[in-house]
């Protein structure tokens, strides 16, 4: 069973946001770091850059494969997780938490109302 | 998409399946990590059932496999094996293939699962065209047959267990571990016969089990038994690949095709230029002689970047830098923990320690040549 904690939105592409203020981290599921398994490669944003929901903005890479990450909201770049590019099996084990990829500022919030709800990504990905 | 005769005992035992050449084949059952270092240190068990055999029986056979192959089918005695290829007449690779000697008149050709169509065209249609084709019976047996691998440094210590009693066929040993490499030898398992080779395809030491489809299952099942214990995992294609790739066996459709020479492709050991005619002869003789226009070169990225991918740019490096050639195999090393590949450049860049880029989504990440293997076991 995949974890799908109950306070994130998710987007249909795997990603997560944890939204505080007017401030989201953004990072992959534990259900897609289950299915890219063992993560090798992580490469993120240029800092600054502004982007745009559904845009691809960073490049995660299994032993087998190369993934695209989708920004799940529109905002500019805050900070990078320098940790996850140092040791991508963060990614693996600690996806909400140590193996996040980036904060953004969000420049339309109100984006967040078209991403899924934990019941819903969990309705998604088969029942987890 | 065609099932092995083990595919029950991957979705029992959790396997990703995935789409290999027509095939539905475990990717993975854990992690391709765990199951990579697994067989560099211990065990892993594969399933090979999608690949083909071709039996070729007969008192013409040996001369009409002779003059279909590359290597020198007579150095073989019976109960040996060797690393072989069929070309076109172009010199192109059909397949590159295990050949085994069974018996005087009998050989046990081991194909890629990818080809054997093609495989088993381009024979019939050599069969044909040969003097003394009545003399050769040619048997696809693919369907009837299951094949295991098991590799790794401890596959020695429990594989005798599995199969105790006296070879009766090809090298007549007491136990699958007399063998040396590159020797077969006829089993017996349960009232089955099976053949065992000493052989592989992960760079380390192991052995092959080709089993009727019917009995494949209870030999997986006795060796998984007798080698939990000794660190043995079951392991899917996804390590497969990585193995082959840290010490740079050829796959069939990455470094080889039909429009690549065995020459161009580092093979030439595997191409008997003096005995005799056979097809493609004639312009491998001449790549031998005057060199090939491209060559297969192994590399490792040397600064943090993304693994290599198949069909990655490769750059020469410095200020007039200009494209070389393509990646054809590639990935992250699980056994050196960085970037490794494979790729075809001009002869004036194959040197080890040549300077290379290659080109990762838009932008070129250093990389180095290095001898053949890339990984190479520290005794």
């Amino acid at each position: 069973m995949s974890q799908i904690p109950a306070d994130l939105k998710y987007a249909k592409s795997h990603e997560w946001v944890r939204v505080t203020g007017e401030m989201a981290t953004v990072g992959i599921t534990d259900h897609a770091q289950h299915e890219l398994t063992d993560v090798v490669f992580v490469e993120l944003p240029q800092p600054s850059r502004k982007v745009k929901a559904g845009e691809a903005c960073a490049v995660v890479e299994s032993v087998k494969t190369a993934s695209d990450i989708y920004s799940p909201v529109s905002g500019e770049i805050t900070d990078l997780n320098k940790a996850v590019v140092d040791n991508p099996a963060l990614v693996n084990s600690d996806p909400y938490g140590a193996g996040w990829f980036y904060k953004l500022k969000l420049s339309s919030p109100a984006e967040l109302n078209g991403l899924l709800g934990p019941d819903q990504y969990k309705a998604q990905i088969g029942g987890g | 998409m065609k099932r092995t005769p083990l595919f029950s005992t991957h979705q029992k035992l959790g396997g990703k399946l995935i789409e290999f050449g027509g095939w539905e084949m475990p990717v993975q059952y854990t992690s391709i990590l765990d199951e990579h270092l697994a067989v560099r240190q211990a065990a892993g068990l594969f399933d090979i059932s999608h690949m083909g055999e071709v039996s070729v029986a007969g008192p013409a056979a040996e001369a009409f496999l002779n003059q279909t192959l590359t290597n020198d089918l007579r150095k073989l005695s019976v109960g040996q094996g060797q690393y072989t290829l069929m070309c076109n007449e172009r010199g192109g690779v059909i397949d590159d293939l295990y050949a085994y000697r069974l018996a005087a008149d009998e050989y046990l050709m081991i194909i890629n699962a990818s080809r054997s169509g093609d495989d088993v065209a381009w024979l019939e249609k050599q069969l044909a065209q040969f003097e003394q084709h009545g003399g050769v019976k040619l048997r696809n047996i693919s369907e009837a047959t299951g094949a295991i691998a098991i590799q790794g440094p401890r596959v020695a210590e429990f594989i005798d267990v599995c199969f105790p009693e006296t070879a009766v066929g090809g090298t007549v040993v007491k136990r699958p571990t007399d063998l040396k490499k590159n020797q077969i030898a006829k089993f017996s398992f349960n009232g089955a016969d099976v053949w065992i080779g000493r052989t592989g395809y992960t760079g380390e030491d192991g052995f092959e089990v080709i089993a009727p489809a019917e009995k494949i299952e209870s030999v997986w099942a006795s060796l998984l038994e007798m080698g939990r214990s000794h660190g043995l995992k079951p392991a899917g294609l996804g390590a497969r690949d990585t193995l082959r790739t840290e010490v740079c066996y050829p796959l069939y459709g990455h470094e080889l095709d039909e429009n690549t020479t065995p020459i161009e492709a580092g093979l030439a050991f595997f191409v008997a230029l003096g005995k005799g005619e056979f097809v493609g002869r004639q312009v491998l003789a001449e790549q031998k002689a005057n060199g090939p226009r491209k060559k297969l070169v192994a590399f490792k990225m040397t600064g943090k970047s993304a693994p290599p991918r198949p069909h990655y740019a490769i750059w020469s490096n410095g200020p007039n830098a200009v494209k070389l050639g393509e990646v054809v195999s590639g990935t992250q090393s699980p056994s050196l923990g960085c970037g490794i590949g494979l790729g075809y450049v001009p002869p004036d860049f194959s040197r080890p320690q040549t300077p290379l880029e290659i080109e990762i989504r838009g932008k070129r990440a250093p990389a180095v040549v290095v001898g053949k293997p890339i990984y190479r076991k520290l005794n």
